[in-house]
């Protein structure tokens, strides 16, 4: 025992010598991180220029003034925001697609919220089917989908009245699109609680299921709900191809028809639907319930 | 399967509960093998067994978590094997930490009682005083991320009390909490069901648990039950071979059975009903039931000392090359020491005897 002891430490000896040369590997250390950190900072403000500068040109187009015939220099100008209030059928866009998400939100979460949870509390060998059910419309090309599915308007159209024409009625397809977004958002916080087991207790305490639902389970995927709300909102306030090719007039197919006549306030609208669509982001990152309670469980260590 | 008769209820609160012929497959594997048990009024039954044995099958089928494929559940004589989860009024405290994340400890324990209508003071009033009973009535506001996990199962329990049901089911509550932890709320939780009087199905693996709780164990096994009794009698009279070897530890000794006894390492030893025999048998002994004596010339020699505090384990090679294992007093393990020669020997206890 003593003898492999000694060996250890006889061996441990030359590690005296290589303290000698830390000074020489620290150098290296230092200079390594350095390089790195210029590399990140290179990398940063390409990204940040790859995303701000579009949006600084929208800016800079949007507020140009009118030329001042003295000095030949455009002024800036706040008249195409202005502007927008002008144009009835932007205003009606814009309404019509702001319902349109409101109700794909409403129709996204009364269709995956109690099927997601039936699944993982009942049938979870299920759940690689309907997984896959959700990611489908990505692997769809938006054409496919409205080839497929414009008899079916044209059907509602001629015999459904008011309803069957009103644009509303993309809700329908809305709700399939923003399918595979949100089934991943409510997904991992379904994940991240033991949700078979939260719903067993409940049961046992004496809930039916939509208490069990509603008052248990819901609560504690807050966070995994209010990603996929603002997800599917961001989804239907850019979506222009199918509504475009269905003919209805959402916002998207507005400013596509305004940038013809008007491309000031074209870009104007873009731009808040922009910032619209940043700061429910920025919302739903900062003040999400999910993001509260990390933060609570990363500042109070559980008594032992 | 051989069983003792049901003890009285510990105060007379409890209710009796009535498996019969319970069967339930899971595709090919036939989890509940014609299961049936009886419990009496306030009764603490412990099910124990190997992973995978059917034990929480049969513990969420009284509960109404899980479908029986045939048989029936009475409770209180009323056949209740239909009846929704959350129709049952059983108070369940399961493996995992299920308390919902999003409500104080006082507000988990007042969530049955919010579901049965009880108004909001009294809710809060009873919330609070089955968590005095739990030792947790200063914790009514903690969150449960805010609790170890000792604490929270207190919670579920005070959570499956509060709602005063008819039958407690313990699925491995204690099996995430580190042993001193268990050790402190197996106690705690007998000490709770004893003055309550609940009639109670505990469900574990760990055997120590399963001995030091149950008015009376049952040990499963592919579904069935092999044998429930109470736990002296268990483990001093195991009814058949899987029992004698699972609960507690067993020396498998060579031996000749004929009329009732066998001889093992010179010594005839009674055997217990159920074993094989005449003629060549292996016994299973007990490690307690063999005597080792220091003997200068004796063919056996000690390999191995293992000192367990109160007591030691002693490894022993016999002469025909089998590995016998002793328990001794701590106070002998020191003049036990490896390569000590010694006498091996029997005590005349009843075995259990399986054909060789």
């Amino acid at each position: 025992m003593s003898g492999s002891v000694s060996t250890e430490l006889g061996a441990a000896a030359p590690g005296g010598g290589a303290l000698l040369n830390k000074p020489r590997t620290a150098g290296r250390g230092r200079r390594t991180p350095r390089g790195q950190t210029a590399a990140r900072a290179a990398v940063l403000v390409l990204v940040m220029g790859y995303l701000v500068l579009p949006l600084f040109a929208m800016v800079e187009f949007s507020t140009r003034g009118d030329v001042d015939p003295v000095t030949k220099t455009a002024g800036r100008s706040l008249q195409a925001f202005a502007d927008i209030f002008g144009y009835p059928n932007l205003v009606e866009g814009i309404v019509t697609s702001l319902e349109i998400a409101v109700l794909t939100v409403f129709g996204m979460l009364l269709l995956l919220v109690p099927t997601m949870v039936w699944t993982v509390v009942r049938v979870p060998r299920m759940r690689r089917v309907i997984e896959f059910l959700c990611l489908l419309p990505l692997a769809i090309p938006a054409i496919v989908i409205v080839v497929g599915i414009a008899p079916v308007y044209r059907f509602m159209g001629q015999n459904l009245g008011a309803f069957g024409s009103s644009a509303l009625t993309l809700t329908f397809i809305d709700i399939i699109l923003v399918l595979p977004y949100s089934y991943r958002a409510i997904d991992s916080s379904l994940r991240a609680i033991d949700t078979a087991t939260l719903a067993d207790a409940a049961r046992s305490l004496g809930a039916g299921w939509p208490r069990t639902i509603f008052q248990v389970i819901v609560p504690n995927i807050r966070g995994g709900i209010l990603s996929a709300s603002v997800l599917a909102i961001a989804l239907v306030l850019g979506e222009f191809t199918i509504a475009n090719l269905l003919s209805f007039n959402t916002v998207q197919v507005v400013i596509y028809l305004l940038g013809k006549r008007d491309p000031f306030v074209s870009v104007a609208v873009s731009l808040l639907a922009l910032v619209f669509a940043f700061v429910l982001l920025f919302a739903i990152s900062r003040f999400a319930p999910g993001a509260v309670n990390r933060g609570q469980r990363a500042a109070e260590e559980p008594a032992k | 399967m051989t069983s003792t008769s049901p003890s009285p209820a510990a105060n007379g609160h409890g209710v009796a509960v009535v498996f019969e012929g319970m069967h339930r497959w899971y595709g090919a594997m036939h989890a509940l093998n014609g299961l049936s048990l009886e419990i009496a009024p306030g009764e603490l039954i412990a099910l124990l067994g190997p992973s995978g044995c059917g034990k929480t099958t049969a513990l969420r089928a009284l509960g109404g978590l899980d479908e029986v494929d045939e048989g029936t559940i009475l409770v209180d004589g009323k056949d209740l094997t239909h009846v929704p989860a959350n129709k049952r009024n059983m108070g369940i405290v399961f493996q995992a930490y299920s308390l919902f994340p999003n409500m104080t400890a006082r507000d988990n324990v007042a969530y049955g009682l919010r579901l049965r209508g009880v108004d909001g003071v009294t809710r809060k009033r009873k919330a609070e005083e089955t968590l005095d009973l739990v030792g947790l009535g200063q914790q009514a506001s903690r969150y449960p991320h805010q609790m170890s996990g000792g604490q929270q199962q207190r919670v579920a329990l005070a959570r499956a009390l509060a709602i005063e049901p008819k039958v407690l089911l313990l699925d491995e509550p204690l099996s995430a909490l580190d042993a001193k932890v268990r050790r402190q709320l197996r106690e705690e939780i007998r000490r709770i069901q004893i003055m309550v009087g609940i009639t109670t199905l505990f469900v574990t693996h760990d055997q120590e648990e399963a001995l030091a709780m149950g008015d009376r164990v049952g040990v499963m096994s592919a579904g069935r039950l092999e044998q429930i009794a109470a736990p002296t009698e268990l483990y001093d009279r195991p009814a058949t071979a899987f029992v004698a070897e699972f609960v507690g530890l067993t020396n498998r000794l060579k031996g000749v059975a004929g009329d009732g006894t066998v001889d093992v390492l010179g010594t005839h030893v009674p055997l217990l009903g159920g074993s094989a025999g005449p003629g060549p048998v292996t016994a299973l002994v007990r490690p307690e039931a063999v005597k080792l004596t220091p003997e200068v010339g004796a063919a056996a020699r000690v390999v191995a000392v293992s000192f367990l505090g109160s007591l030691g384990r002693v490894q022993v090679h016999l002469p025909d090359g089998d590995l016998v294992v002793a328990q001794v007093a701590a106070t002998d393990v020191t003049d036990l020491p490896p390569g000590t020669a010694v006498r091996v020997t029997v005590v005349p206890a009843p075995v259990f005897a399986v054909a060789s």
